[in-house]
């Protein structure tokens, strides 16, 4: 479910924004929240989506929180036929469920 | 437990084609059975958050084909098709159609294969053939077929150009 979670997140336009900004540099929640007219909770909000998907990573630095881009999480989603392969992984799974449950039916008959 | 079968989708840049592959614990036989007996597609194909209802599925050489899923808001999108070949339990050749474009026309054709493999095993083969690059990107990108949310889909320029260098 992680994963799908990841593409929900970059769905937004002010989350992909806050990605573009740390990606340059790891950023404080004040500093970040400098870029948009919402609220600072708004932005922590957003931030919390992102953390909680392995896309930024928090790294305490002294008494200032930075978030920093988790570049293994976005490799993760840069695989642009990724989301496509899941999704028939997923019929497949519930496909290889189903043929084992054929099967075991017609051992049974035997 | 042994490990899961990995699912394998090649789709080279620049192609009008993709090829999806994966081998089953099964024989073909029965791998042919679930892909082409209604009661048990019903079982499989669908996307968890989606409700799948067949509309048709005359399933034999010349036959056709129609699909409808449905989200939880209400939104309908209907896929069709015709059955060029029907070669129980080796092979399926049919066409295509995802009905929510803004334009028709855009169908692709599917080669399903099977073949069988030592230990009561069997490999599946999907070859699907475009009317263009653009149609075959379109269909992996959008994930229209599967119901994937939107999130892929809005993975813009901005995230490409400044993160995946």
């Amino acid at each position: 479910m992680i994963r799908r979670d990841v593409f929900q997140a970059i769905a937004d336009p002010t989350r992909r924004t806050i990605l573009a900004l740390i990606a340059l540099q790891a950023m404080t929640p004040n500093a970040l929240a400098e870029h948009f007219d919402s609220t600072r909770q708004g932005v922590s909000k957003h931030i919390k989506v992102l953390t909680e998907c392995q896309l930024v990573k928090k790294e305490q630095s002294g008494r200032e929180i930075y978030y920093h881009l988790n570049p293994k999480k976005m490799k993760e989603i840069a695989d642009w036929l990724e989301p496509f392969r899941k999704m028939w992984e997923n019929r497949f799974d519930k496909l290889d469920q189903l043929l084992s449950e054929m099967q075991s039916r017609k051992n049974n008959k035997k | 437990m042994k490990a899961a079968n990995q699912t394998t989708i090649i789709a080279e840049k620049g192609k009008q084609e993709f090829f999806i592959e994966r081998e089953f614990e099964a024989p073909k036989e029965l791998v042919f059975k679930a892909f082409n007996d209604p009661e048990l597609l019903l079982q499989w194909l669908g996307p968890s958050n989606l409700s799948m209802k067949i509309e048709k599925f005359d399933n034999r050489s010349g036959g056709s084909y129609r699909f409808i899923h449905s989200d939880k808001n209400g939104n309908q999108y209907g896929f069709n098709g015709v059955i060029h070949e029907v070669a129980e339990p080796d092979r399926i050749i049919r066409t295509f159609e995802f009905e929510g474009l803004p334009e028709k026309g855009h169908v692709s054709i599917e080669f399903l294969t099977l073949e069988n493999l030592p230990g009561n095993r069997s490999k599946l083969r999907i070859q699907t053939v475009f009317k263009s690059v653009e149609d075959r990107d379109g269909m992996i990108q959008s994930g229209m077929e599967g119901g994937m949310n939107e999130g892929f889909k809005k993975l813009d320029e901005l995230l490409k150009l400044k993160l995946l260098k």
